[in-house]
């Protein structure tokens, strides 16, 4: 499978501040990937290397196949991107952005602009100045999904739109990936993620800290059990990647790596289950032990 | 709500304004003190500028009879009433500081208002602990406390003219500057753009001085109808240092006072970032295809803006070039600093020569506005996804340059046009004259790009440089400034024309430079990142 994005080693530095510390990403064709990470942790500043407006101060970064920084033309040909926040001209009106955006990437389909526009319900002779938060997105979003490009890159293009409009979003970003399209997502709102993403790489701090399928993300995190048992529980203790263990007399609690699952149920069952509670791991468990991580070691 | 009666509620309609008003003028410690200084200076140091030029009681007797008869210089600095250095002082000065009190006080005023509500800070604001009336009431606080100021340096400066015209001017200017601050107060209640509010402000400003202009050239004491509509002509027909007519201050303070009344009506009737004049819908499709047809799109309303003014300009100049060249034929001192402005030859010539030097410094503005909207377009963020399509940043940058280049040869051109039209001789020499300044403004516009280039986040310093390079343009030929510091601006190196010789060395030399600047700062450009 070929990449549309590989990033690796990426180091940029603001004066004194390290936003991107070594960061790694890889991005299949064809894949919706997501890109997740705290607020600060260098998720705009990649795209924006990966957009040849900045340019990284050591690693390498090949955006379908070309140097972003010095073939941004040749590389935008073929990109459209969404920001987190539009701002528009004020006196200019949504069509009219959306037409010039669309000719300066190389022509847009108007048919898919009409309908796109009526999915989004967006009123195109409205002014720059006049559109609320979530219509300037979606001035944006019907720009970038009626171009005729290879790779989407969408830096938390949701914020803004109201639930509604984050479902027709979502219907769009999957049509785009059946037409073979290659999405680069970057976003805080899990369901967004979790129902559309392929893939998600996680940051923190300017590093890459997982990178992975969601199946692959989620055998990284722990299943919390809970069990009323026929007798005392014994050896629980001793087993590998058992945590937070807590025995009330026969009830126990434990959260458990998933690698270790197999051997809690074994010897949980040797002392006989009256009843057993299992969560699996959530995506929402996962970002919140990485998020928290970084908290703490503030 | 028309009405001041006191209503339920309504005495915590101004709460916060205290409040607000600290704040706004802690926003313009900077601005504020500048146009105050700036305007004090002009008029403080006239007085002194005014004695070289009129000394003995025969100059002063011969500049009134001249200024009698020759209705095309009246039209541009008013009639004179009396021949004290005072009197002197409030023909000369007198309109001029009004206006820039009139400029200072709508900028204020839109500032606080209309800005706000644009950019949505005043919703952050409004929803503390704000009466309905307080942003309103602390702009125009804001601005009575400039005028204020102003109004009591004058008095104070010019006391020792005579206490009682001193006080006339202070309060007659800071007067037709509250005037346009409650006329800026009821412009921001019409549009939705604090630009257009601004533009619309100084269009009524630049119509005052028109009827001004139009009513003194027609009489010559100020009696005509047209300067008494406009609030210029009041400040005229204040007289001060000429039997004060006192009665002239209620009308400033009166029309004042109504527009203030009408901008809180206005206020009071509408919604929180509304206006009278909604936003028209645009076309649902485009026509715009490539960054430079964006580009054009954004400024070509400047550029006609520009070229009509200059246009204008030119014809109004040109129009009085006979008359002022007899006006300064007759004062010794006068010609000594026309040529030192415009070069040693006719007279005519020397006028015309000052006049296109004048108006090169002006374009200098304009192509230092023009350049810097690649710097907006940049902070703004709006850059940011232009250049995330297939456009190259070079190309980007070309189509602001070729606007800013293109457009101050083009209102340049105008203005020799103009210049030509008005004086009706001289075609050739006086657009050749014009073109030869374009080297300079490029210089400008060329540090201009370079800031814009290296130093994304300090490019306003262009403003900077062309303000020096006006105040140098403007004041030094007639301050006896060392020529070391006249030769720091490139207009101080373009050869004085018509009139003068033609010298090539200059010209080609300060075209070099831009050029190398424009390399410069575009190769900056393509190496720096973007800035958000």
């Amino acid at each position: 499978m070929t990449k549309a994005i590989t990033v690796s080693g990426l180091h940029k530095s603001f004066g004194r501040t390290h936003a991107l510390d070594g960061l790694d990403l890889e991005v299949a064709s064809g894949e919706v990937h997501g890109f997740l990470g705290p607020n600060g942790s260098g998720k705009s500043t990649t795209i924006r290397v990966l957009l040849g407006l900045l340019r990284a101060d050591s690693g390498a970064a090949q955006v379908l196949g070309h140097d972003p920084w010095t073939d941004a033309v040749e590389v935008h040909r073929r990109i459209a991107y969404v920001p987190g926040d539009v701002t528009l001209w004020r006196n200019l009106s949504g069509g009219e952005v959306i037409d010039l955006y669309g000719r300066l990437r190389g022509g847009l389909d108007p048919r898919r602009r009409a309908e796109l526009i009526e999915r989004f319900e967006l009123d195109p002779t409205k002014k720059g100045r006049t559109y609320s938060k979530g219509n300037r997105q979606k001035v944006a979003l019907v720009a970038a999904f009626a171009s005729d490009v290879d790779l989407l890159i969408l830096d938390e293009p949701t914020s803004g739109l109201d639930p509604l409009m984050e479902e027709v979003f979502q219907r769009c970003v999957a049509e785009e990936r059946d037409r073979g399209r290659t999405i680069l997502l970057s976003s805080h709102i899990l369901s967004e993620v979790e129902e559309l993403c392929d893939r998600v790489s996680i940051i923190r701090k300017g590093r890459t800290v997982e990178s992975g399928s969601l199946a692959d993300l989620r055998h990284l995190t722990r299943t919390s059990v809970v069990a009323e048992l026929a007798g005392p529980p014994d050896g629980l203790a001793g087993l590998p990647g058992v945590h937070d263990l807590d025995v009330q007399g026969r009830r126990v609690r434990l959260q458990v790596d998933t690698d270790g699952l197999d051997a809690v149920l074994r010897s949980l069952s040797e002392s006989g289950v009256r009843s057993l509670t299992s969560t699996p791991p959530t995506l929402e468990e996962l970002f919140l032990r990485h998020y928290q991580d970084e908290a703490a070691a503030r | 709500m028309t009405t001041f009666a006191v209503r339920p509620g309504s005495s915590r309609q101004l709460a916060g304004t205290g409040t607000l008003l600290r704040f706004a003028l802690r926003r313009d410690r900077l601005m504020i003190p500048v146009w105050i200084a700036v305007n004090a200076l002009m008029v403080l140091s006239m007085p002194n500028t005014l004695e070289g030029l009129y000394g003995t009681p025969a100059e002063r007797a011969d500049l009134i009879r001249q200024m009698e008869t020759n209705s095309s210089l009246r039209a541009m600095v008013g009639p004179v009433f009396g021949d004290s250095l005072g009197a002197l002082t409030a023909w000369r000065a007198g309109v001029y500081a009004g206006a820039l009190a009139a400029v200072m006080s709508l900028l204020v005023v839109v500032r606080h208002t209309r800005d706000e509500e644009e950019s949505g800070r005043q919703e952050l604001v409004a929803s503390g602990m704000v009466g309905r009336r307080a942003s309103l009431t602390a702009a125009l606080l804001a601005a009575a406390v400039a005028n204020g100021v102003l109004a009591l340096l004058l008095t104070a400066g010019l006391a020792g003219q005579g206490t009682a015209g001193a006080l006339a001017l202070g309060l007659g200017i800071a007067g037709v500057g509250m005037v346009f601050a409650t006329m800026a107060a009821i412009v921001a209640q019409l549009t939705e753009s604090a630009r257009l509010a601004r533009g619309l402000t100084a269009a009524v400003l630049g119509a005052a001085f028109v009827l001004r202009a139009a009513g003194d050239s027609a009489t010559d004491d100020g009696s005509s109808v047209l300067t008494w509509v406009s609030p210029l002509g009041w400040l005229e027909n204040l007289r001060p240092y000429a039997d004060e007519r006192w009665w002239v201050l209620a009308l400033l303070a009166g029309a004042a006072l109504v527009q203030g009344a009408v901008a809180y009506g206005l206020a009071g009737r509408r919604d929180l970032g509304m206006s009278f004049l909604p936003t028209r819908p645009g076309p649902a499709t485009g026509r715009l295809g490539s960054a430079g047809a964006l580009a054009w799109r954004l400024q070509r309303g400047g550029v006609l803006g520009w070229s009509i003014g200059f246009l204008l300009a030119g014809i109004v100049y040109g129009g009085m070039t006979e008359g002022a060249a007899d006006l300064v034929g007759d004062n010794e001192n006068a010609r000594r600093i026309f040529e030192r402005m415009g070069g040693r030859s006719g007279l005519t010539d020397a006028f015309l020569a000052s006049m296109v030097g004048m108006l090169g410094l002006v374009a200098a503005l304009y192509i230092v506005a023009s350049v810097l909207r690649l710097n907006g377009e940049e902070t703004s963020g709006r850059a940011e996804p232009v250049l995330a399509n297939a456009v190259g940043r070079l190309r980007w940058a070309a189509g602001h340059l070729v606007i800013a280049f293109g457009g101050s040869t083009l209102i340049m051109l105008l203005a020799g046009l103009g210049l030509a039209a008005g004086y009706g001789r001289e075609t050739g020499p006086i657009l050749g004259a014009c073109l030869v300044q374009l080297p300079a403004i490029w210089v400008i516009g060329g540090l201009a790009v370079l800031l814009h280039g290296l130093l994304p986040r300090a490019a306003a310093a262009a403003w900077g440089v062309a303000g020096a390079v006006l105040l140098i343009g403007w004041v030094g030929p007639a301050l006896d400034v060392p020529q070391a510091v006249l030769d720091l601006s490139p207009f101080g190196h373009l050869p004085k024309l018509p009139g003068g010789s033609m010298e090539w060395g200059p010209v080609v030399v300060l075209t070099g430079l831009a050029v190398a600047l424009v390399a410069a700062g575009l190769a900056g450009l393509r190496r720096r990142d973007m800035i958000t």
